[in-house]
């Protein structure tokens, strides 16, 4: 085995030169390099980790900016309902009042109406008696030959009349 | 271990050889010739860099290379937080290191280099001397984190919480032992399981040759189930790289929370 053979003439070459070579590795690569290394990835955790709290934060200022607008949109909302309801309530109370008012009228236009129409059917009633009499009057002249009063003939068709 | 003329030795590709002579001097007869090993390991040390830079845009969105760097200081990441806690952060540079060396050595010492003619995969991981320095690294680590955090409060390590005086005389010891031999099975357990695989692929592979050279029946008959099985057991061994790299990372973890955490 050469390992043990060559001992006694390569055991301070071997030490020697790996010493050199990996004191050198380590003073080069790992004291200089790997830190730096290490660092660029601390570097990039730290930058991503950043990046996603802000992320968040924007995210919750977002969250809480929409619930103040909703709340805000609500508010608005049922404001504007009771302010169509009260509306609602003004423009019925006043359409009522109007509409009483105009059924005032319209019944008392309706009753002075009737009333015309009464007084011009009974005065449209009398001329139909004093008609209706002196029809009368003259029917019996000229069947029965005889002269009727004019009160009797009256009477006489008030009579007929009342019977209807 | 001499190889017979024409036969493959299995534990020839674990020879060290110096490339640029071999009286590199540091001090007098302390040899550090520039061998095969130590290529290796500088191959791996500028492949693991060239990796690492090409995760270094530092891009917010990052491309598929940063992404793969990135995936993996936060796997070496996410082991320690798990194992140690918040406090295993700071070991992320050395951890990551040895799981980047360890599984590149590996993973580059599979790589079928030997196609070209002359040159050779060298596995540095395949030799206890590198598993050991590195092991040693991970237990003085903790030694010095252990005594450093809770001085010579550390040693209650050896006495399991609530341990009763009576069996304490008794775990204490034990505990000390494996403690103790923790570096070696670290060590050990890389270097076996690199060595083993890297031997079972050229004993299959003399197979292959052998069987060729004993005519085209035998060949067919010896050399194709062989060379199947040389393909499966690579596969195999890619994940050994890479299962290896993560245990010794792993168990250097865990040894650290030890020190750390102590109970």
């Amino acid at each position: 085995m050469p390992q043990i053979v060559q001992i006694a003439d390569t055991l301070t070459s071997q030490v020697f030169w790996l010493l050199v070579f990996f004191g050198l590795t380590f003073l080069v690569v790992g004291l200089g390099m790997v830190p730096k290394i290490m660092g660029t990835v601390d570097l990039r955790d730290k930058q991503i980790a950043d990046d996603l709290a802000e992320a968040q934060a924007a995210r919750d200022a977002a969250d809480s900016e929409e619930a103040a607008w909703r709340k805000r949109e609500n508010d608005n909302r049922a404001a504007a309902q009771g302010v169509i309801a009260e509306a609602k309530a003004a423009g019925a109370k006043a359409s009522g009042a109007k509409l009483s008012k105009a059924q005032k009228r319209l019944d008392t236009r309706l009753a002075k109406a009737e009333t015309a129409i009464e007084a011009a059917r009974s005065s449209a009633m009398a001329e139909i008696e004093a008609v209706a009499a002196d029809a009368a009057r003259d029917i019996v002249a000229r069947i029965a030959g005889a002269t009727v009063e004019p009160a009797a003939a009256e009477a006489a068709v008030k009579e007929v009349m009342a019977h209807g | 271990m001499a190889a017979e003329e024409g036969k493959v030795d299995p534990m020839k590709q674990f020879t060290i050889e110096p490339l640029f002579g071999s009286d590199w001097q540091l001090a007098d007869g302390f040899n550090i010739a520039f061998t095969n090993s130590a290529l290796w390991m500088a191959i791996t040390a500028v492949v693991v860099w060239v990796f690492v830079a090409g995760g270094m845009k530092r891009q917010l969105v990052p491309g598929r290379w940063q992404m793969a760097v990135e995936t993996m200081t936060g796997f070496i990441d996410d082991m320690l937080e798990a194992n140690i806690g918040k406090a295993g952060r700071k070991y992320v540079p050395y951890i990551f290191s040895l799981f980047m060396f360890i599984l590149f050595g590996n993973l580059l010492g599979l790589v079928p280099v030997g196609v070209i003619p002359g040159v050779h995969a060298f596995t540095f991981t395949s030799h206890f001397t590198v598993t050991g320095v590195l092991a040693i690294l991970s237990f003085s680590i903790v030694l010095i984190v252990g005594f450093w955090k809770h001085g010579f409060h550390f040693f209650s390590l050896f006495v399991p919480k609530d341990t009763p005086f009576v069996m304490a005389i008794f775990i204490a010891p034990i505990e000390f032992v494996s403690f103790m031999v923790r570096p070696f099975s670290l060590a050990l357990r890389l270097f076996v399981a690199m060595m083993a695989g890297h031997v079972l692929l050229k004993v299959l592979a003399s197979f292959v040759i052998a069987g060729g050279g004993a005519g085209p029946a035998l060949g067919a008959a010896v050399g194709i189930p062989s060379f199947v099985l040389m393909v499966a057991i690579s596969a195999l061994e890619i994940l050994v790289a890479g299962i290896q790299a993560y245990v010794f990372a792993l168990l250097t973890s865990l040894y650290i929370n030890d020190a750390e955490n102590l109970h």
